[in-house]
């Protein structure tokens, strides 16, 4: 009936199969659209000659960067305000970019016309290294932006410069370290594609897309597109995971909608694998020089940092519009520093665009990454043992709320309590005389600790809008006259478990059975705006709205419980789900008696109508900051470099948690991506752009076989600004778990007398250390 | 060229290309949607069925190849409305999310079990190699397994 387990209502399609997703998605008389690709990653587009492929016969239509320059809509803008290449006109900027677009009467036809389409490439030179992005005389990769002559996107900087260096220029220890958190991609198993279907007759787009922002694909396409946004329909159906690479609008969905204008029939488009690693939203790709500064005795000081990032051919990195590199400047973390400070530059390269995905909370992976590695080799440089220097420097909980040294105001926490619940957990003191033991018999353990502090739930809208669209979230609720209910909402589940947990929160204020709410979501037609799910917004933004509308229903209901009992509305309490009058709980009148009531000839006071629904707007006040300490063991085999994650303790605090099953779920996938991250993704490119990791034969994800049995616990330090004290934790495994990982691998590897490694620790890049050879921190340049 | 294929116990006689993947077979003529498609190496797993009993990725069948042999996708587990141990066994431990390896990793669990009635955790986590899943981190899906290993096994 309320908060706590409660199995999901969503299984009962998925586990028969059942579930819709965009490709099961069939419509009468539905075309299919396959993309041709760049073969190079920076070429001057000769010319294209489609003649072949229109002449097959089951192609309906081929469409080209020519064609939609005469609608308009060769290029579209991207959620950074840049502008990227639905269909490449004058060149192409990374391998895989879209060409052209073919729609045939079926998908393997569509497939076949791909290859006889005739496209003349004049090769140029490719911008690869980040690093060499800004060289004068390197190759301009945005010469159709007016006035560009060179690679230079953003500077951007936070905290006190003067503050950070004078603190720096004193310190009695300083640790400098470069590391690259390198390009990863969140591969969601289900790939991205959509369904378009332009009714000409009604003047109606409906588009079926797996994204994760229903509402604001709706208004980019009314301001891409030119059509009136109340004749757009976008229904997001079940997705298969999301992960941050469906958040954007890609050009594949755009070719979909002009191929049915054009054809004026409905056309799938659905990517392959490989379609989607090279040319969807990547994840990561920061070059990072971080220095952290302290007393002799271990008191952080300042942490400073500079940033170089690759953001790729387009700057299509999806963040609010005030924030270039996302929420990074929450990188003093867990820690009572002094002062901080970060410069941080984007840079174009040769590559698909993205940047911000794969739970990142906007670029807080590569923050706590970056002060958990820095921490880490402080604790190294200082001979303490790295829980022991953590626990010196966590924020204490008197200090909340606390205001970060570059802006944040941490809502609420209680660090020192996860850190030893964890370590207590682990059994830290029994694991380290292991390690020591094992290592005088010539064993590689290693033992690796992570806290974070994350920040998620953007975001008050004074502060945070993504392209103008400020990032509050609606919620409707209708409660039938049986005293059944619907629940709308602007999220959009990709797994997370919304149809019950949303359920669940409408269940706990209106003391009715969550079996009795249906929870609505992903149709533009059918929701109230907002702007969807990433960035662990869900529960701080839409389950703050939910928990609102319902308060505001059972407002609602008072005044129709106080006009049956004839008793005036101050007399009333809410208790056990009915509201009766206070002293009387047996008067009382449940949600549902009143639901009737509310439509019936009952009479009610002046101005109330009738019925029981609301409706609300969230503007959240500030984000939530949930927490985790999490402690990895490693064995490291020194013959082939092999890196075995044998035990992983995960603490974990989210406030109020509305599901614990749901909660221990979303965190066992964000260790497993943490696993996958640290061990073996990476999206590689050769010196002439070739991507090196465009499919699941290079691009490894973790197995059954890799992930350990994961072994959570928990704190509660509730949310004070959020109305039911949740705050959101989808991300926070993902974040929290990767420097776990390194950690654990470098202590491991201690007897080698190395201080850092880059991710990922590959077998062959581990054994390169054992056999005393320099660690490569150049994956992604060969 | 034309096959006849029985799936989920009931024969579908079809004129297809040569080169038709069993996959959209099952998806795209028998409009069985449960079976999905991941990638295109063979890697992930989320196409699995039975044929003939043997659990196989379908994207990397021929339709042609199946010509003649039995095939049993997610729909066809469980009785009219009920469910199959495995299928309960993931409502239980809480082994899916977004339900998109659900349909595979149903199907790989499902062979498993025939071959192997009480696997160890080692032998499940082995067992479902071939099958990825990018929600769960695997656990819930083992501890799925165990359940209807417990409750029914293979059935």
């Amino acid at each position: 009936m309320s908060f706590g387990r409660m199995h999901r209502k969503e299984d009962a399609r998925f586990i028969r199969g059942r579930g819709t997703y965009t490709d099961d998605v069939r419509l009468p008389g539905m075309l299919y659209g396959a993309v041709l690709r760049s073969p190079h990653a920076h070429a001057r587009i000769v010319s294209v000659d489609a003649s072949a492929a229109e002449a097959h016969p089951k192609v309906k239509a081929v469409i080209t960067g020519r064609t939609l320059e005469g609608l308009g809509l060769a290029w579209m803008p991207t959620l950074s305000r840049d502008t990227q290449a639905v269909l490449a006109t004058d060149k192409v900027r990374f391998q895989g970019q879209e060409v052209a677009f073919v729609v045939a009467e079926d998908p393997y036809s569509a497939r076949d016309a791909l290859e006889l389409i005739d496209v003349e490439y004049d090769p140029l030179d490719a911008v690869v290294d980040a690093r060499r992005a800004l060289d004068p005389g390197a190759p301009v990769i945005r010469d159709d932006l007016e006035g560009r002559t060179g690679n230079h996107i953003f500077d951007w900087e936070a905290g006190d410069r003067a503050r950070t260096d004078a603190l720096f220029e004193q310190a009695e220890v300083t640790v400098a370290q470069d590391m690259i958190y390198p390009r990863v991609h969140p591969a969601p198993l289900e790939t991205c594609g959509a369904v378009a279907d332009f009714d000409k007759v009604t003047g109606k787009l409906t588009v079926w897309c797996p994204t994760q922002a229903p509402h604001a694909h709706r208004t980019l396409y009314a301001m891409v597109a030119g059509l009136p946004e109340h004749k757009i329909r976008v229904i997001s159906p079940d997705i298969g995971g999301g992960f941050g690479g469906k958040v954007g609008i890609y050009p594949g969905y755009v070719c979909a909608i002009v191929g049915s204008i054009v054809t004026g029939r409905p056309v799938k488009w659905m990517e392959d694998r490989s379609e989607n690693l090279m040319s969807t939203a990547f994840a990561r790709d920061y070059h990072m020089r971080g220095e952290i500064a302290a007393t002799r005795d271990g008191r952080i000081q300042a942490i400073r940092v500079k940033v170089l990032a690759d953001h790729g051919a387009f700057n299509g990195t999806a963040q609010p519009t005030k924030f270039p590199a996302g929420f990074f400047h929450v990188f003093s973390g867990s820690y009572d520093v002094e002062a901080a400070h970060c410069e941080v530059t984007g840079v174009y390269t040769n590559k698909a665009p993205g940047g911000v995905a794969y739970a990142c909370s906007f670029r807080v992976t590569e923050a706590v990454y970056l002060v958990e590695r820095l921490v880490d080799m402080l604790a190294a440089e200082l001979g303490l043992d790295p829980a022991e220097l953590r626990m010196r420097n966590l924020l204490r909980p008197e200090q909340f709320p606390y205001v970060s040294p570059t802006g944040w105001e941490y809502d609420s926490g209680d660090y020192p309590k996860a850190l030893r619940l964890a370590l207590d957990l682990a059994g830290y003191d029994e694991l380290r005389a292991e390690q020591a033991d094992r290592r005088a018999r010539g064993e590689l353990m290693g033992i690796g600790i992570s806290f974070f502090t994350e920040a998620v739930g953007a975001g008050p809208r004074k502060h945070m809008d993504i392209l103008g669209l400020g990032m509050a979230d609606g919620a409707e609720l209708r409660v039938h006259p049986t005293g059944k209910a619907v629940l709308r909402v602007s999220c959009q589940s990709q797994g997370q478990g919304h149809e019950t947990t949303f359920a669940q929160i409408v269940g706990q204020e209106l003391g009715i059975p969550a079996d009795d709410v249906e929870v609505v979501h992903g149709d533009t037609d059918q929701t109230p705006f907002g702007l969807g799910t990433y960035g662990s917004r869900s529960t701080p933004v839409s389950g703050a709205a939910t928990a609102l509308v319902a308060r505001k229903v059972r407002d609602r209901a008072k005044i129709v419980a106080a006009a049956m009992l004839e008793a005036s509305p101050d007399d009333l309490e809410w208790a056990g789900g009915r509201w009766s009058v206070v002293g009387d709980p047996s008067t009382g009148k449940s949600l549902a008696e009143l639901a009737l009531a509310a439509h019936s000839d009952l009479e009610l006071p002046e101005g109330v109508e009738g019925h029981l629904d609301a409706a609300i707007v969230y503007n959240p006040p500030n984000l939530t900051y949930p927490f985790g300490a999490y402690i990895c063991v490693v064995d490291v085999d020194p013959g082939t470099g092999q890196v075995k994650v044998r035990r992983f303790v995960a603490v974990d605090d989210c406030g109020v948690r509305i599901n614990p099953m749901i909660v221990e779920g979303q965190i066992h996938g964000g260790l497993a991506d943490g696993v996958g991250m640290a061990l073996m993704q990476v999206m590689a490119f050769d010196e002439d752009g070739n991507h090196l990791g465009a499919s699941f034969m290079d691009y490894l994800l973790p197995t059954a076989v890799e992930c350990p049995s994961w072994e959570l616990g928990e704190t509660v330090t509730p949310s004070p600004a959020h109305p039911i004290g949740a705050k959101g934790v989808g991300e926070s495994a993902t974040v929290g778990s990767p420097p776990a990982v390194v950690n654990a691998v470098v202590d491991a590897l201690g007897p080698y007398g190395i201080r850092h490694a880059d991710m990922p620790l590959t077998p062959a890049n581990v054994w390169r250390v054992v056999q005393g050879r320099p660690f490569r921190t150049d994956l992604a340049i060969p | 060229m034309r096959v006849e294929i029985t799936v989920n116990g009931r024969p579908h006689e079809r004129e297809v290309e040569p080169r038709l993947l069993l996959v959209h077979f099952l998806r795209d003529l028998l409009s069985l949607t449960g079976t999905h498609v991941g990638c295109d190496t063979t890697s992930c797993g989320a196409c699995t069925v039975l044929l003939d009993g043997v659990a196989v990725k379908s994207c990397t069948v021929l339709a042609a190849q199946a010509d003649g042999c039995e095939v049993t996708t997610v729909e066809g587990l469980g009785g009219p409305d009920g469910l199959s141990p495995v299928q309960e066994g993931f409502r239980q431990c809480h082994g899916l999310q977004c339900g998109y390896c659900t349909p595979g990793m149903v199907m790989a669990a499902t062979a498993l079990l025939a071959e192997r009635p009480d696997p160890s955790e080692q032998e499940i986590r082995d067992g479902l190699k071939g099958n990825m899943c990018r929600c769960t981190g695997y656990q819930m899906i083992v501890e799925s397994v165990q359940w209807a290993a417990a409750n029914g096994g293979a059935r």
